[in-house]
């Protein structure tokens, strides 16, 4: 149930229409278009894809493999970097990453081989019947996750495979983490986040226990002292407040938490849907909430963000679905007001003009506006719950401190994905954590177990 | 606008343009929606003695590029499997009805002399313009005793040739089976044996893959296959290179030749005329794309000649021939060094790490600040092969500069290196 803004009234679109706006956004490639695209591969040598691959894929050996009818070696090659294969392939802004660095971006040619959706086409149409990883002759040791999403799955699978037995504690009833609960409904479909959760467990060892949060069923220093080694991947919890006024009169909500249940509901027709809509923030959280609130229905959207385009977080791809969809962007203003109406709903919102001083620093200026709006979502970024964890670990810029191995400032823990300050919060970025911490915790217990 | 037509033993033709003896040419129906295309002559399906043979069901097989464009395509099928007379008739009503294209017959008969004799002179009553000797069928018919089994031995060729020529006053032109180890021998003998012209090549031995589920080559019988003969243009090297030899083999240099093996494109014809050939045969590009392709390939020489400066076939006809020669007259002493246009460089590191594992190890990687790679030809390293050059994906980037070295012509022959100098 999304409380703040259950006075609204559900969306007038028709469920056929529905379906089809939030079916796969990038649908895809047959067998034929998988064959042509693959062979515009140039396989090349210390290849620039694989250098921006977060995840360190050897993106033109699988994409070869393709070419040559090789399905399974091509999805072996993408899981044996990157077990979340199919997700990323999903849901990587490759527009910044390997499809960016692709050569035939260059050569008058401007149009770089489409890498995510032949590791899509890979990783769907793999024989997973049996799981292609095997696991090492068992350690005997054991190691706890915080976590269920993608940097403690990945985790959880590289130590399973080095023979370390896995126990996963998540706080939410299930696995994926955003790949669940966050990811733009359209860009996975079809319980994908399930499926390539229990294709993942399919390695065995590895042991989730659903509805188990850290600070209220389970403490660090239980799991420090019943385990080896502990993994901390919590993501980020809570969302930024705008610290305006009324941020609790209905209307106003987190962008995270009305994904969520969108993401979450079989039925989209049982949705609160508003008229009007005002969304804060400039990353892909506020494009994808921009975009589909869009879609269910709103008339209007509006995506503020105090600076200019060109410093959004979201990649110009993302910005150019949203002005598709009919979401207006506007920039250089800030949020100064929530207005109500007179039953105390979020009305409106006002926003002051801004501007760049000669410094840089942003500042107001003496004009302002005001946009009707029946919600007001606020994407603007969010922080990691650390109330249960400081002051035993040492926080920096609101995330936990690692160090290049993934440890934490406490021995035997180590932390991965969102909830640390290392690189940018993407699917492919946890699963690279998660996997190396995996890596460090196993040559730390391996060696270790020398002495 | 360049003149294309030629004249080939006094026949004349618009276009150097000719259908190869095929599928494509074995009825009137074919060949006149090939004339009303603009083709500039035809060779007849190959005719033999009734009965007819017969074919088998699934027939032909190729070898694919990347892209599934086709490379290589293989055949099993046999001589025309229409009945003689039937074949006569139309070629007589298909020559009536176009009398400035060139049509030529296609024969093969068991090598005996009455068999020949009595072919020649039923093709010379139907008005034709000439003959093409098929010695080169290498499936099927060699087994029995016909085809690439005549055109394999040089003897057979100048004797079958010979009968040829005495039994008809028509122009003769002897069709070569690649499938020999130097096409010179028979070629010589056709020409000893009185022939006007030779064309080649016709298919070679293939086996194109194999469906592995079955552990049986392609093209499928029930549960068998047989090899087949392959054209198409990964035959065009070998066909070029026949047609250079025996342009430049002193017993047959500046005989009348007609290039036959992957013309699919005017710049495949512009090769085998600049090594000799006065008229090209094409037959998978037509098999594959319909009649249509021959306006494509009249235009685009045309231009080119144009271009060129060239007003008719002649004037470049054989240009290349002198160029090509043996190893051994190389210059020793010339010497091209690889360059890279940094403009144009995608960076793949194709051409790095090519040269890298091929001995050479000419081309440097340096790792950049901003995280590309930025590749240089060791110049004191390069050896002048090409192999980069080829591999690099990017028009034009990695070319091969002539490097003065001061130094005259000097051949292998007079090489001080060379421990057997003359
Ligand atoms: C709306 C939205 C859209 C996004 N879209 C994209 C996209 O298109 N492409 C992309 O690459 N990235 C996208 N991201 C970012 C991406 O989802 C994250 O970077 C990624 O999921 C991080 O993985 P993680 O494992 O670190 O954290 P999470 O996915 O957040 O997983 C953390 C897990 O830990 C659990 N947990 C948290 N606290 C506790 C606790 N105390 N005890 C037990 N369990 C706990 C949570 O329930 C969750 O399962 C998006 C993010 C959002 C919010
Ligand atoms: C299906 C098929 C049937 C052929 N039949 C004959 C034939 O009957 N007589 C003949 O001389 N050549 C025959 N050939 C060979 C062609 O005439 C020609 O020499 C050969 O295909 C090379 O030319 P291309 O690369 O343009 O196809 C045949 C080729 C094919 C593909
Ligand atoms: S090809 Fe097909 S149906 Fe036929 S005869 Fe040849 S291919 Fe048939």
């Amino acid at each position: 149930m999304i409380e703040p803004l259950k006075h609204l009234e559900t969306t007038q679109v028709e469920p056929e229409q529905l379906k089809a706006r939030f079916s796969d956004i990038a649908p895809p490639l047959t067998e034929r278009q998988a064959a042509l695209e693959s062979a515009r591969c140039l396989y090349c040598y210390d290849a620039p894809c694989v250098n921006a691959c977060p995840s360190d894929i050897d993106i033109p050996e699988f994409i070869r493999q393709i070419a040559q009818d090789n399905v399974d070696g091509a999805a072996h090659t993408i899981w044996s970097e990157n077990i979340l294969g199919g997700s990323c392939a999903r849901v990587c802004p490759t527009e910044i990453l390997c499809e960016q660095a692709c050569v035939r971006n260059k050569a008058d040619e401007c149009a770089p081989v489409l890498i995510g959706l032949l590791q899509r086409y890979a990783t769907d149409n793999a024989d997973t019947s049996s799981h292609p990883f095997t696991r090492a002759q068992p350690t005997g040791k054991r190691v706890a996750i915080v976590g269920a999403g993608p940097a403690g799955l990945a985790c959880a699978h590289r130590l399973a495979m080095h023979g370390h037995d896995v126990v996963i504690h998540e706080a939410q009833p299930k696995a994926g983490g955003l790949n669940e609960y966050g990811i733009a409904r359209y860009k996975m479909t079809d319980d994908f986040a399930q499926k390539e959760v229990e294709f993942l467990l399919g390695i065995g060892g590895i042991e989730i226990v659903y509805g188990s949060a850290l600070g209220r069923d389970i403490s660090l220093s239980q799991l420090q002292a019943d385990y080896d080694a502990v993994f901390l991947a919590i993501g980020l919890g809570s969302t930024r407040t705008l610290a305006l006024g009324h941020e609790e009169a209905p209307g106003v909500m987190s962008a995270v938490d009305y994904i969520r249940e969108l993401r979450s509901t079989d039925d989209l027709t049982t949705l609160p849907v508003p008229e009007s809509a005002v969304v804060i923030g400039a990353g892909n959280t506020a494009i994808d909430m921009a975009v589909q609130i869009k879609r269910l229905g709103a008339e209007e959207v509006h995506l503020v963000y105090r600076r200019g385009e060109e410093a959004m977080s979201a990649t110009g791809h993302e910005q150019a679905l949203a002005r598709d969809a009919g979401v207006q962007i506007r920039t250089w203003a800030r949020p100064d007001a929530i207005e109500l109406d007179n039953d105390g709903r979020v009305a409106g919102m006002r926003f002051v003009r801004t501007a760049c001083d000669e410094n840089g620093r942003l500042v107001d200026s003496d004009r302002s506006f005001t946009l009707q709006a029946r919600a007001i979502f606020k994407a603007i970024g969010q922080v990691m719950v650390s109330d249960d964890l400081a002051p035993t670990l040492e926080i920096s810029g609101g995330k936990l401190l690692v160090d290049e191995k993934l440890r934490t400032t406490l021995s035997g823990v180590y932390a991965g994905g969102d909830c640390t300050g290392l690189g940018q919060d993407l699917t492919v970025e946890a699963v690279q954590q998660g996997k190396q911490a995996a890596e460090s915790i196993h040559q730390d217990l391996m060696a270790a177990g020398d002495h | 606008m360049a003149d294309l037509s030629i004249e080939f033993a006094g026949i004349k033709a618009p276009n150097p343009f000719w259908l190869a003896s095929a599928p494509p040419t074995d009825k009137q129906y074919n060949v006149e929606r090939a004339f009303e295309a603009g083709w500039g002559g035809v060779v007849w399906k190959t005719l033999g003695e009734d009965p007819a043979p017969v074919n088998v069901s699934s027939r032909y097989s190729a070898m694919y590029g990347p892209n599934g464009d086709v490379i290589g395509f293989n055949n099993i099928e046999l001589i025309t499997d229409r009945p003689l007379e039937v074949n006569l008739r139309e070629i007589e009503d298909t020559k009536r009805n176009w009398p400035d294209r060139a049509l030529i017959v296609s024969l093969m008969v068991p090598c005996e002399e009455e068999s020949w004799k009595r072919i020649v002179k039923l093709v010379e009553q139907t008005g034709a313009d000439g003959l093409e000797l098929n010695f080169g069928c290498p499936h099927g018919m060699p087994e029995r005793g016909m085809g690439a089994a005549v055109g394999q031995v040089p003897e057979y060729v100048e004797m079958v040739t010979r009968w040829c020529k005495q039994y008809c006053s028509m122009p003769v032109m002897v069709k070569m089976t690649p499938n020999v180890t130097d096409v010179r021998f028979p070629a010589r003998a056709a020409f000893r044996g009185g022939a006007d012209a030779v064309s080649l090549i016709n298919t070679l031995n293939s086996i194109t893959g194999l469906d592995l589920d079955r552990m049986v080559a392609r093209p499928i019988v029930g549960s068998q296959s047989t090899h087949g003969g392959m054209c198409g243009p990964a035959v065009k090297p070998i066909a070029l290179n026949m047609l250079a030899e025996i342009a430049r083999d002193p017993e047959t240099h500046g005989k009348l030749l007609c290039g036959i093996g992957g013309v699919s494109t005017w710049r495949g014809a512009a090769e085998f005329i600049s090594l000799g050939a006065t008229s090209v045969q094409v037959c998978t590009a037509a098999m594959l794309h319909g009649f249509r392709i021959v306006e494509g390939m009249k235009d685009g020489l045309s231009r080119w000649m144009d271009e060129k400066g060239f007003a008719r076939i002649e004037d470049f006809r054989g240009m290349a021939v002198a160029n090509t020669t043996d190893w051994k007259y190389l210059d020793m002493n010339y010497k091209v060094i690889a360059s890279i246009d940094q403009d144009k460089c995608i960076n793949c590191g194709r051409c790095h790490i090519a040269c890298e594992d091929t001995s050479h190890q000419a081309i440097d990687k340096q790792l950049l600040a901003d995280g590309t790679n930025l590749y240089t030809v060791k110049d004191e390293e390069c050896v002048g092969c090409n192999l980069c050059e080829i591999t690099c994906p990017v028009d034009d980037c990695i070319t091969m500069v002539a490097q003065d070295t001061g130094l005259p012509y000097m051949n292998w022959t007079q090489d001080p290196r060379n421990p057997f100098r003359e």
